[in-house]
């Protein structure tokens, strides 16, 4: 069997489940299609004029009321930020901080008001920027685009209002610029990225704010202050910044205000609220509620005044400040004039005409949207819409009646009055239940996509399974189970690319690549069935090799893998995931050490065994339980590093995730950095020692010069670049251009040690010292140090006496001729110490990307990886499965559960607000140019669990290798004797190399369970998605789970990938090193 | 004489069950407001201490391992000295693994600590009396062949049944059904506790099923 078939075998599986959950995904994430159209002055919409009020010159669909308004948006200014309690005793740093609304609201109640401004989840920024301009509901697939922003295409605003000729000037948070490119008549961008500046943005507007309001060559100016956000994310409200930020933010308003004109409307908005954590993206009740202020110089509201603030939701801004402004509303807007706008100052029935009118205008354009929407998509039901057009035709009638009841120009009267009451209430209910409507179908789905993606991935799984069992049968024939699927593929493929050009469809690849994904599993299927009864004669006429051991060993992790995966169905367990896969993980490790102890293997004497066997399986059981012991620990140390989500209350996020900077005494900080760079420096003491240990430090090879200078160097450049962003706040003015450079340079110190790294093992994988000596007096036990002490080095060691004196009677009789021996140290575990290698480059990598006593959390990963692979092989070697090749499920199962473990335990959780936002700016502080590298650092910050055990997984197959030779602990080095034109046992992992058969088939198998066993818990979760889609929890837990899943899936798969790639790399040295030997 | 002895071993386990669920009814008559869930750490301490009598007056009476040696007396009070330290031992032990197992470390430990004396009184406890201090006995049952008697199966039944109660007890845990018996450890100790009694009820059955094919080894 060859390696690249292997790889793209792998590769393949790996684009069946691509396919299969792009599938699910275009059919599950919420889609609305964004209508083109635009509403204009002339559309017939507006009422017709009554008697004695012409339209105005100028005006559109009403008479302008403001000529021009301001619209602060302050970025995260929650409700409770904006209410003043003169009561409150002891406010928190967050409260009490805008008392400038507070007095304009009391000294000017007809003049200011204060509304809480509920936001339409997903509560992200640039979300919200869309609802405040164009009216229209988000939807859930808009979270992943945050990193890019992308030109709003629907009718908004601001196009509105460019259209009809008003200069709009912008200042403020540069999102605004992807959003409206080129709509600004004058606009000041700043940099948002980065949510550890609080100053850049807020200072840049203060700058022009009152230059440009007094310049007054604008209609609608705009201001989007960031500061109070990034406050919150870095701080948290709950912080003295947040008040001086506030207090900022009061004094900016105070002189604003002096600036204004009469004829000026101001709006103080926050787009979204904050969490006590000051982040931001859920649903929850503290994120969802901003503030909204309102505020002009001429009377607006009537004189009644409510007790407590009005809530409305924030798309209602829209029609009302359109309308306000004397422009249409832009045409996919679902919000509600907000009526107490349009009171003005006149007498009770002439301010409820203008309300009427409003809300006719609002009626009849939300009317338009839905008949054109319903037109171009069929996803509103039809007896919704039917029930909607009714309540609006009846609105409208009434409406008109009430018109011409007005212009026969009868008195007012109280009957009058409630009837324009009612009439208010029945457009009020008509708006609503539109918006009610179109929020409910657009938490629309695409059953069947979701049906064929879920059926797509568990034909994957079912694939993985079959693939690896024929793999272990040794009878893996390339043409019919790899090469024959991909034509079949690539025929459905062509097939249904030239369906989709003809019927004139765009290209759909979602859809392109999962028929052909369809059709080569229906190969691969077709193949392995066909190909049934020869498998079966093989089988026949090989021995069964210890079946019955391995169908034993199945049930404990396949009964593991399915508890996990119905855990996956339960919102409130995949709440609990960051406790449940430790617990399932230590029931497994527990279940297969009671197994062995229930078959006697594990304290039993009387099992005869050979006598080298039985000596190392003692030490062996003795070993056993200290290793559970040692896991379960690992396990419950991990706990420690847990972040919390919002629904499990009292919740404390571990202290390690808050970077070293928020440490207030100076003394816990040096404390933590301390042990942050012990553990530093103990990663790499630990993986240097145990490369020595094996011998493979010795050559003077790139990789292992690399390997002994470089690692320190990268640790020193790690703990400096900590320094720098711990003392951050402390540095004196003179040094911040210094830190600035270090801040930027230690990263990248980092990235460019460990990618050069990366290529060395690439070019030159070997870590093998080779001592070549032409030998004429040759001793006879050259590897050898030390007396043989014990009987099992007894048993290696004769064996090699005798071969040598036989070698050396050869050699007389050769005539004497000189020959070279070759002892080369390391070579048992060369391909274990290349993965360690590129194991550990990988992990600094991550590293640096996560808060500085993460680092901890990585050592523990390490260990505990070691620890699963000790109790791998232990267990492996007591069981006595003759079947060293193939690695068995109990294993790669617990290695999945510790990557799922390592998820939560190095910060993180599946939830949006959680993501580590802060990765994108290791090693670039002034922000990024593309979307590409950021969203990279962040993936490789969220995924890096995944990242290290699926690399890492061909170790479960080396391990057992590795740690074959009897004794070679004891000794400092391994070594390892290879003579020329002679067949030398080889031991350790070169009995890898012996066979490449088999060693090509079993990473063949390992890979496909690896797959297996992910595949399994990513179908479980998109089952979840699938079925709880109308669960009240979906798009707090199960969708952002399945996201998380599946792109952890994508990663994991690429790194196994990659690991794999690594082991070949190494294989490919190798062969060629000895065939080199060979031919000298 | 195999039915004889299943049919004592059915009786002993029988009494056993009554006894647990006497615990649960009897306290209420001499304690106020008492109730399983409500005052559970009390109910931890009196199963415990009902569970271990009733092992020991089973053991009495039963004697379901005779040694042929007489004893003397010292021996004896030795005996119990190392079962009890073995007992206290089992406890920690216990304690320790279920706090490996995500139990709370600080908050709470009276609760974890009853619970482990109450999966010790299920497990350790019979072992300390069916086989006595003898670790390595204990290995011997805990194999796959190594069971010797009828005792021996029961043991291993109704030792496992408790464990495997307790450990699915966990599962009830992270549900957000707000029931009071939710709280740790009130689920897994009651999950322990109807496994323990299952196994009670199990062990002489499968016995009785399995009477053919259970051949002991004589010692
Ligand atoms: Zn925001
Ligand atoms: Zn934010």
């Amino acid at each position: 069997m060859q390696r690249w078939p292997v790889l793209l075998f792998l590769a393949w599986a790996c684009f069946l489940f691509f396919s299969g959950i792009g599938l699910f995904t275009s059919g599950f994430l919420l889609m609305r299609i964004e209508l083109t159209n635009r509403s204009s002055c002339s559309d017939p919409l507006a009422a017709p004029a009554w008697v004695g009020q012409g339209k105005a010159p100028g005006a559109c669909w009403m008479a302008q009321r403001f000529p021009k308004a301001v619209l602060l948006i302050i970025d995260a200014l929650a409700f409770e930020f904006a209410r003043f309690d003169p009561a409150k005793e002891r406010p928190r740093p967050y409260e009490n901080k805008l008392g400038f609304l507070h007095h304009l609201a009391g000294s000017q109640p007809r003049h200011a008001r204060l509304y809480r401004f509920r936001a339409d989840p997903p509560t992200t920024t640039m979300q919200r920027i869309k609802g405040i301009t164009t009216g229209s509901l988000p939807t859930f697939i808009d979270v992943g685009s945050n990193f890019a922003t992308y030109a709003i295409k629907e009718d908004n605003l601001l196009s509105q209002l460019v259209q009809n000729g008003r200069r709009v000037v912008f200042m403020g948070d540069d999102t605004w610029d992807g959003l409206f490119p080129q709509k600004f008549f004058r606009s000041y961008f700043f940099p948002s990225f980065n949510v550890k500046d609080l100053h850049t943005v807020d200072d840049g507007i203060l700058q022009h704010l009152y230059g440009t309001v007094d310049g007054g060559d604008w209609d609608l100016l705009i201001a989007h202050f960031l500061g109070v956000d990034h406050c919150g994310h870095k701080h948290g409200p709950d912080h003295p910044e947040m008040a001086k930020k506030l207090t900022q933010m009061n004094e900016m308003l105070r002189s604003l205000v002096d600036h204004l004109g009469n004829d000026t409307l101001l709006l103080v908005a926050g787009d979204h609220g904050m969490t006590e954590t000051g982040d931001h993206g859920g649903d929850s009740e503290k994120e969802v509620n901003a503030a909204l202020f309102v505020y002009s110089k001429t009377p607006l509201f009537g004189a009644h005044l409510p007790e407590e603030p009005h809530t409305i939701p924030q798309v209602n801004l829209v029609p009302t400040l359109a309308l306000l402004l004397g422009v249409p509303i832009p045409y996919s807007s679902l919000g509600e004039v907000m009526a107490e706008l349009f009171s003005g100052d006149g007498e009770t029935v002439s301010a409820a005409l203008t309300q009427l009118s409003a809300y006719h205008i609002n009626a009849r354009q939300v009317d338009r949207f839905l008949r054109s929407y319903s037109l171009a998509a069929q996803d509103l039901s039809a007896v919704q819409l039917r029930r909607l057009r009714e309540l609006f035709s009846a609105a409208v009638e009434e409406y008109e009646r009430l018109l011409a009841r007005v212009r026969e120009g009868l008195p007012a009267s109280p009957e009058l009055e409630a009837r324009m009451g009612r009439l208010l209430g029945r457009f009020q209910h008509y708006l609503r239940a539109a918006r009610a409507v179109c929020m409910e179908s657009w938490a629309r789905f695409h059953p069947l996509r979701m049906v064929a993606g879920c059926m797509l991935i568990a034909a994957s799984c079912l694939l993985c399974w079959v693939a690896s069992e024929l793999a272990v049968a040794l009878d893996f024939s390339y043409r019919s189970y790899l090469l024959f699927p991909l034509l079949w593929g690539l025929a459905a493929a062509a097939l249904s690319g030239l369906g989709q050009l003809l019927t004139r469809e765009g290209p759909d690849f979602v859809l392109l690549s999962s028929w052909s994904a369809a059709a080569s599993q229906l190969g691969f299927f077709w193949h392995s069935w066909s190909r049934r009864p020869l498998r079966a004669h093989l089988a026949s006429s090989q021995p069964p090799a210890a079946s019955l051991g391995l169908r034993q060993r199945l049930v404990f992790p396949m009964g593991l893998l399915a508890i996990r995966c119905c855990a996956m169905f339960s919102d409130s367990f995949v709440v609990a995931e960051a406790r449940v896969v430790p617990f399932l993980l230590a029931s497994l490790a527990t279940l297969l050490v009671g197994r062995l102890l229930w078959h006697g293997r594990l304290l039993a004497p009387e099992v005869p065994k050979p006598p080298l066997g039985s000596a190392a399986s003692q030490k062996e059981s003795w070993q056993l339980p200290w290793l559970l012991a040692a896991l379960l620990a690992c396990l419950r140390l991990s706990r420690l590093f847990h972040q919390c989500r919002e629904e499990i209350p009292h919740c404390q996020p571990s202290p390690f995730l808050a970077p070293l900077s928020s440490l207030q005494s100076t003394q816990a900080k040096n404390l933590f950095y301390l042990l942050c760079v012990a553990s530093l420096a103990g990663l790499v003491y630990v993986v240097r020692r145990w490369l020595r240990h094996c011998g493979n430090l010795n050559s003077s090879s790139p990789l292992v010069l690399f390997v002994r200078w470089a690692f320190p160097l990268v640790a020193v450049c790690i703990a400096c670049y900590w320094a720098v962003t711990s003392g951050m706040e402390g540095t004196l003015g003179k040094l911040q251009e210094l830190v600035q450079v270090a801040l930027v340079g230690f990263p990248w110190a980092v990235y460019g040690l460990a990618s050069l790294g990366l290529l060395l093992v690439l070019w030159k994988p070997m870590t093998v010292f080779v001592k070549d000596s032409w030998v004429s007096v040759r001793p006879i036990v050259t590897p050898y140090q030390g007396a043989p002490s014990s009987q099992a080095d007894l048993l290696y060691v004769i064996p090699q006496i005798y071969r040598r004196m036989q070698e050396s009677l050869k050699d007389q009789l050769e005539r004497g001729r000189r020959r070279a021996t070759v002892a080369a140290y390391g070579l048992g575990s060369v391909y274990s110490a290349t993965l360690v290698v590129v194991l550990t480059l990988l992990a600094f990598l991550l590293l640096t990307l996560h808060s500085e006593r993460m680092s901890l959390s990585f050592l523990l990963l390490f260990l505990e990886a070691f620890v699963l692979l000790r109790l791998h092989v232990c267990i492996t070697s007591l069981t006595g499965d003759a079947a060293l090749f193939v690695v068995p499920w109990d294993a790669v199962t617990a290695w999945v559960l510790a990557a799922s473990q390592f998820f939560y335990a190095t910060g993180h959780q599946p939830v949006f607000p959680a993501i580590h936002w802060n990765a994108a700016f290791v090693g670039f502080q002034q922000g990024h140019s593309s979307h590409l590298v950021p969203a990279l650092l962040v993936g490789a910050n969220t995924f890096a669990a995944h990242i290290l055990f699926a690399v890492g997984c061909p170790l479960l197959l080396l391990w057992p290798f590795v740690c074959e030779a009897p004794g070679s602990r004891r000794r400092k080095q391994k070594k390892e004797l290879l003579e020329e034109e002679e067949e030398e046992e080889h031991v350790m992992e070169m009995r890898l190399q012996e066979s490449p058969e088999r060693f090509s088939a079993a990473l063949l198998h390992l890979g496909l369970k690896y797959l297996f066993v992910l595949g399994v818990q990513l179908l479980a979760c998109v089952w979840a998605a699938m079925i709880l889609r109308r669960h009240l929890m979906v798009w707090k837990v199960f969708a952002p789970k399945f996201l998380f899943e599946a792109l952890g899936f994508v990663v994991s798969s690429i790194c196994l990938l990659l690991g794999i790639f690594v082991v070949m790399r190494v294989d490919c040295a190798v062969s060629t090193w000895l065939r080199q030997l060979q031919a000298r | 004489m195999k039915d004889s002895e299943i049919k004592r071993l059915l009786s002993a386990h029988i009494f056993c069950v009554f006894s647990i669920i006497l615990t649960t009814v009897v306290p209420s008559l001499f304690l106020e407001n008492f109730s399983v869930l409500g005052t559970h750490l009390t109910w931890l301490c009196i199963c415990s201490i009902c569970v271990t009598i009733v092992n020991i007056i089973l053991y009495i009476i039963f004697k379901p391992n005779p040694s042929s040696k007489r004893i003397s007396f010292a021996h004896k009070v030795t005996r119990f000295l190392k079962c009890c330290v073995y007992f206290f031992i089992s406890c920690i032990l216990f304690h320790g693994i279920i706090v490996l197992y995500g139990a709370p470390l600080i908050e709470s430990v009276l609760e974890t600590f009853l619970f482990a004396v109450l999966l010790s009184t299920f497990t350790t406890l019979q072992c300390l009396c069916m086989l006595g201090p003898n670790i390595q006995a204990w290995i011997r049952v805990f194999s796959k062949n190594g069971a010797m008697s009828i005792w021996d199966n029961s043991l291993q039944i109704t030792t496992m049944c408790s464990i495997v109660g307790a450990w699915l007890g966990a599962f009830p845990i992270p549900l957000d059904w707000d029931r009071p018996w939710q709280i740790w450890p009130i689920s897994c100790s009651l999950g322990a506790t109807f496994g323990y009694v299952a196994g009670l009820i199990i062990a002489p059955l499968w016995i009785y099923w399995n009477r053919k094919k259970l051949t002991y080894k004589s010692r």
